[in-house]
């Protein structure tokens, strides 16, 4: 993908979930080497693993099989040293804080003195032009202004990477619209490698610099598409011959990793 | 930007109020109106059936009204007069004594208060502590559950002799009954508050590496508070019933049970004055459960739930 330095490179891994008689796999022969300040958008019919990918490279779940290195270390090395921050489909805010405190909670953990919370907090705010909002508790915000706090809430510590699990997918298509924009705009300005899971082609296509592709039962890599689009990507993007040509590239290529119904599926 | 957004944008100066000074008001005035609509029920069943039927001055003599009926269980020896309670509070708790039954309730409510208050912090903080450890240990929390409940149902006028026994025959003793009854529902609850967090929230502390500690300072106990309140004021009211129940069979003086056996004894010749007993114990278990609720409003003043009580 990229000869720069590689920030996630997963070889050969294989994840089952042993259930009760059943064993699913969830997972199987996943290759995936991500360079620095890359744009991946993770891309599938749903159930093909995409979360599971994501928490592999978290260490919130560990491999059956394979290997997992980030920035060289191994996964929960890496989680050790908060080497990546993740934001999930849902915004996942706690109530009892303010936003301004939310913000702050992973620099509590990590034992940030107070007055750099604060100002750390208070960059990461206006970074996601939620700076009126730092007062107001979650329940005050609309869907995508919790998800943009739980952006900057990933951002606080300055994370190398940022693994985003189809983080605008319960919003409305206008509003992700816009959040694509900023998250633009917020990764050109940190610096970030993001890994993104989506389902939307459209978003996916926009976004990346290479949009992979999986397919089902089990859980694979079929294509990986270099997206080309010059940036900055803006709504003018959106109108362009090579967009629309993108899209239906990565939409065919969904299709092909889908394959005919399997007759083993009829059972 | 902001006005493009749909959703819950509001003015920053407001906040989820779930009670204010207008609502305390009008719970505080809905419990007088029922307070005062139950006196009503209570004359009201005198008037039907209590023979004989005495006034204000207690004067036999000259009934000004008869009841049409004669219902034992309403008659002044069973159910004495509103006012008879009512004034006995301000009457010598005996015939020779310089003080007001009042007075004397007062003293025992704030003497037992102390025991039942000292209970409801030990039990607090042992129920806590307790749920803290089940919710880390599967092992503990399946071995050690059945116990907790066992414990229960221990009955509680057999357990309060022997912690006299072991302790001494002071409040102290009485403070540990009154613990054994609150730590109960306060593991309980916690056990369900301390395990509600999200699994992404769990998640999401571990993308920090945050330890255990503050997992469970962070995300745990603030997850669990309605939970805890909840318990704490079932745990309120069973402090007090602790206590008072802790009092009877250790003969400790001073407190509300002590004084229910007292006035017990005395029932023939002053039934009201047990009355007065009870509705002292009542309103010690209401200004319990009124203190936890406060500091519930306290610290929920800022979520937008809050579980009502
Ligand atoms: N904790 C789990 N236990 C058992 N099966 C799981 C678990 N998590 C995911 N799976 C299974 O793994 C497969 C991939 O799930 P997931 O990664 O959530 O897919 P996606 O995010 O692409 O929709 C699914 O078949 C799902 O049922
Ligand atoms: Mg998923």
């Amino acid at each position: 993908m990229s000869e720069r330095a590689s920030i996630v490179d997963v070889q050969q891994v294989e994840k089952r979930f042993e259930g009760a008689g059943a064993t699913t796999v969830a997972l199987q022969g996943i290759n995936l080497t991500i360079g620095s300040r890359e744009f991946v958008s993770l891309i599938g019919p749903s159930g093909c693993g995409k979360s599971t990918l994501l928490r592999l490279v978290a260490d919130l779940t560990a491999p059956s099989a394979g290997q997992i290195t980030i920035n060289g270390k191994t996964a929960p090395r890496a989680r050790m040293d908060r080497d990546y921050g993740m934001v999930f489909q849902a915004p996942v805010l706690f109530d009892w804080r303010t936003i301004d405190e939310n913000v702050q909670l992973p620099l509590e953990v990590m034992g940030v003195p107070r007055a750099a919370r604060r100002k750390r907090s208070v960059e990461m705010l206006s970074l996601v032009e939620l700076s009126e909002f730092s007062r107001h508790h979650p329940w005050q915000l609309s869907g995508g202004m919790q998800q943009r706090a739980a952006i900057a809430r990933a951002l606080a510590f300055e994370p190398k990477l940022l693994l985003m699990d189809e983080p605008f997918g319960a919003l409305d298509e206008m509003t992700r619209e816009r959040m694509n924009d900023e998250l633009l705009r917020i990764w050109e300005r940190t610096g970030t490698t993001v890994v993104f899971v989506t389902h939307s082609i459209p978003e996916a296509v926009f976004l990346s610099s290479s949009v992979v592709v999986m397919s089902a039962r089990p859980g694979r890599i079929t294509h990986t598409i270099e997206i080309d689009l010059p940036r900055p990507r803006t709504d003018a993007t959106r109108e362009t011959e090579q967009y629309f040509s993108l899209i239906t590239q990565v939409r065919e290529a969904l299709r092909a990793g889908q394959g005919p119904i399997a007759p083993e599926a009829a059972l | 930007m902001t006005t493009a957004v749909p959703g819950l944008i509001r003015p920053s100066s407001i906040r989820p109020r779930v009670i204010g000074v207008g609502g305390a008001v009008r719970s505080v005035g809905a419990f007088l109106l029922v307070l005062v609509v139950l006196a009503a029920v209570w004359e009201l069943a005198k008037a039907i059936g209590g023979v004989p039927w005495r006034d204000f001055l207690g004067s036999p003599i000259d009934p000004p009204w008869n009841p049409p009926l004669r219902i034992k269980q309403l008659n002044d020896q069973n159910l004495p007069h509103v006012w008879d309670v009512a004034t006995a509070f301000f009457q010598p708790a005996t015939r020779n004594s310089p003080h007001s039954l009042g007075a004397i309730l007062i003293d025992a409510a704030v003497f037992t208060g102390r025991s039942a208050f000292a209970g409801f912090v030990i039990g607090g903080i042992f129920g806590t502590a307790l749920a803290v450890i089940f919710v880390h240990s599967r092992l503990l929390e399946r071995a050690l559950v059945p116990y907790v409940i066992a414990s229960q149902t221990v009955p509680i006028v057999a357990l309060a002799p022997m912690v006299v026994l072991w302790i001494g025959r002071d409040w102290t003793s009485v403070a540990l009954v009154s613990a054994y009854l609150t730590f109960f529902p306060v593991t309980i609850a916690g056990i369900r508050g301390l395990a509600s967090p999200d699994p992404r929230a769990l998640d999401l502390m571990r993308t920090y590496a945050a330890d255990p500690w503050r997992v469970l300072w962070k995300v745990r106990f603030p997850a669990a508070m309605p939970y805890f309140f909840t318990a704490f004021k079932i745990a309120a009211t069973a402090s007090v019933v602790g206590a008072i129940v802790g009092e009877e069979p250790t003969g400790i003086r001073g407190g509300l049970g002590r004084a229910i056996l007292q006035f017990n004894e005395q029932y023939i010749t002053g039934p009201e004055k047990l009355w007065a007993t009870v509705l002292a114990s009542a309103a010690l278990g209401i200004v319990f459960f009124g203190a936890v609720r406060v500091v519930e409003l306290v610290v929920f003043r800022n979520r937008q739930a809050v579980i009502e009580a």
